[in-house]
């Protein structure tokens, strides 16, 4: 029967889908057709898998080859099915033995080597999920099809050497042919410098800002800085991430499989241990930030700070529209985005670091003397981080200059290391008090469960009901000020916020410029 | 004559002589017309075939089959209304079948037959 059968793996957004590839040879004139809601880069596959079985030394039928990718409705893009199809091809014209559920993911060159593609982790993922374990994909693509437990994952450099394994006559193939590691791995292992990342130990003074920081990497707060240029806050964002513990396995898995799918390069990818951080620039589009592009949208900056820090600096110059779209994702950890090619859902349970000056001309601090801005310059300057984006703002710190007297005494401030430590014991508590509710930092905590089983007396949280009732605090806010006093407790390990806490907790909260 | 010529008329007599073996009978050869040339005009049975030989001495160059386009395929079509026209016959079943040999002149030559394409 001239009909091949193989396997592999359409991507939309994280979700993988077994994708079924049919091959059939017509006995009518030479054509290759691809069925099955191809793009633009899947139907150059034709080309591809033409010249790399030929140079291979098995080349494909001359006779009509129709390749059908099963199911037919879902669009299927990317030049990660070029192996499967022609495996399915070469099939057909019984030139490798029957590939059973094996899955291929892999593109073709000219030549018959093997490329490596984008999104090979969470594919690989979808595969093993759907009962396909054996996997083969390109040399350079090897280790990280290798992370997902329970794979048996093959790399192949060639297409010549994978038909050799399936069967193929070993006289007709181009065995001998060995091409070079793409050359993005040895870049991978001489070019990139490892970044040493930044310590706390450079940060000298700002006492109340170091002490904020500490408290947003213990609980996972978000974090608002306010201050004039020059005072360090950019400096205080990027060392944030230092701060936090290392990714569970499962959180691993999550950020390296957005990572596989946002890699530009082929570079072989490693498992992300550390919390990511994204830096984008004030002039981000929503797309950029929250995810988009053309057909299926791929992730953006937010979701690439998953389990991380996503750092606004100057967050008042970014467009209303971008800061706001960032609220859902605040709430539900999650981006869904609606597009008419498809719905792309990308986890984005990031960390929010903003940064502000205190008004367009930065000088508005202390007494302001120098500052010439008006009143209401810097009140709508301000105003543009809109209130229900900052009522998620657990921490908002005004940070100053710092002083003559903190500055040039740089190894007298502690180290990152020694604070990790203590966030890390900060961490173990609180899973150890929020593993009941499904919990595991206390910025999660729900109004219920604080409000509920993790109430506390009503002495404590005097101060706070006062707010309350002036009007001070909103309900959200009242919440958020609860969830730093836990935090507090943590790093100070009490078992239970005390009245001391709510009100350093509601300092933290309120330094925030009222202008 | 010209070595591809040569070369193309060896086909043929190779290509007719495979129809033949095949059960067909040849009832025209090389027939021309404003439109073109047809190579070879056989009776399958009841059908009219109007075969087009391709001759090639290697792949060098691609396969035989694929020198034959769509619009090679069409100018078969009309040819074979022209030919019917012609002979005043009236041929309900009709199709083009292309025959590709590969002739490197030392070895036997290969052919092959695709029965009723386009």
């Amino acid at each position: 029967m001239a009909l091949g059968r193989t396997y592999s793996v359409a991507l939309v957004g994280l979700n993988g889908y077994i994708v079924e590839v049919e091959a059939d040879i017509g006995q009518t004139l030479p054509a290759f057709i691809i069925l099955g809601l191809p793009d633009a880069s899947l139907n150059e596959a034709k080309e591809r898998i033409r010249s790399a079985a030929q140079n291979s030394g098995i080349p494909l039928s001359r006779r009509k080859i129709t390749a059908n990718l099963i199911p037919a409705s879902l669009p299927k893009r990317g030049s990660g099915f070029d192996l499967a199809i022609a495996m399915a091809a070469l099939l057909a014209s019984n030139d490798v033995r029957s590939t059973g559920r094996t899955v291929f993911i892999a593109e073709l060159g000219l030549d018959g080597r093997l490329r490596p593609v984008r999104g090979v982790l969470p594919a690989v993922m979808a595969a093993v999920r759907a009962g396909y374990a054996d996997v083969v994909v390109a040399q350079a693509n090897a280790a990280e099809a290798q992370l997902v437990p329970g794979a048996r994952v093959q790399g192949y450099a060639t297409l010549a050497r994978l038909a050799f394994d399936f069967g193929a006559d070993p006289q007709d193939l181009a065995l001998d042919f060995d091409p070079a590691p793409e050359s993005s791995e040895a870049e991978a292992e001489a070019g990139v410098p490892s970044l040493v990342p930044p310590d706390m130990r450079d940060v000298s003074g700002q006492g109340d800002a170091r002490r904020a920081l500490e408290v947003a990497a213990a609980g996972a707060h978000h974090l608002l800085l306010t201050g004039p240029p020059g005072a360090g806050k950019t400096m205080l964002a990027e060392r944030l991430p230092g701060l936090l513990p290392d990714l569970g396995d499962a959180e691993a898995m999550e950020v390296t499989a957005i990572h596989s799918l946002c890699s530009l390069t082929s570079a072989s990818l490693h498992l992300v241990r550390r919390p990511p951080y994204e830096n984008p620039h004030h002039t981000a589009t929503p797309a950029a930030i929250i995810g988009g592009g053309s057909g299926l949208p791929r992730p953006g900056a937010a979701s690439r700070a998953h389990r991380g820090v996503l750092f606004l600096d100057e967050a008042p110059e970014y467009e209303r529209r971008v800061l706001d779209a960032l609220r859902q994702p605040l709430e539900s950890g999650e981006l869904v985005l609606h597009r008419s090619a498809g719905t792309a859902a990308y986890p984005a349970r990031f960390q929010l670091v903003l940064a502000a000056n205190p008004c367009p001309c930065g000088k508005a601090t202390g007494k302001g003397v120098d500052c010439i801005c008006t009143p209401t310059m810097r009140r709508r300057y301000l105003a543009r981080m809109s209130g229900p984006l900052l009522d998620r703002v657990d921490i908002q710190l005004q940070v100053e200059r710092v002083s003559l007297a903190d500055f040039g005494q740089p190894a007298a401030e502690e180290d990152t290391a020694t604070i990790a430590a203590r966030v890390q014991a900060a961490r173990e508590r609180q899973l150890g008090r929020l593993l009941p509710f499904s919990l595991e930092t206390n910025a999660q905590v729900p109004g219920r469960v604080l409000r509920g089983a993790l109430r506390l007396g009503a002495p404590t949280t005097r101060i706070l009901d006062h707010a309350l009732e002036r009007g001070v605090l909103t309900a959200r806010g009242y919440d958020r000020v609860l969830r730093l006093a836990w935090t507090l407790a943590d790093l100070a390990l009490r078992e239970v916020p005390e009245a001391d806490d709510i009100g350093l907790a509601l300092n933290l909260r309120q330094a925030a410029v009222a202008a | 004559m010209r070595a591809k010529d040569v070369l193309g008329r060896r086909g043929e007599e190779l290509a007719a002589g495979y129809l033949e073996a095949q059960g067909m009978r040849i009832v025209d050869r090389n027939w021309r017309c404003s439109e073109g040339e047809i190579d070879i005009v056989a009776l399958d049975g009841d059908a009219l075939v109007i075969a087009e030989v391709k001759t090639r001495k290697s792949l060098a160059y691609g396969h035989p089959f694929e020198a034959v386009g769509v619009d090679k395929l069409a100018r078969l079509h009309r040819l074979a209304s022209a030919w019917c026209r012609d002979h005043e016959l009236r041929m309900p079943l009709r199709r083009v079948d292309v025959v590709a040999v590969l002739d490197d002149g030392i070895g036997e030559p290969a052919v092959e037959h695709l029965k009723g394409v386009g």
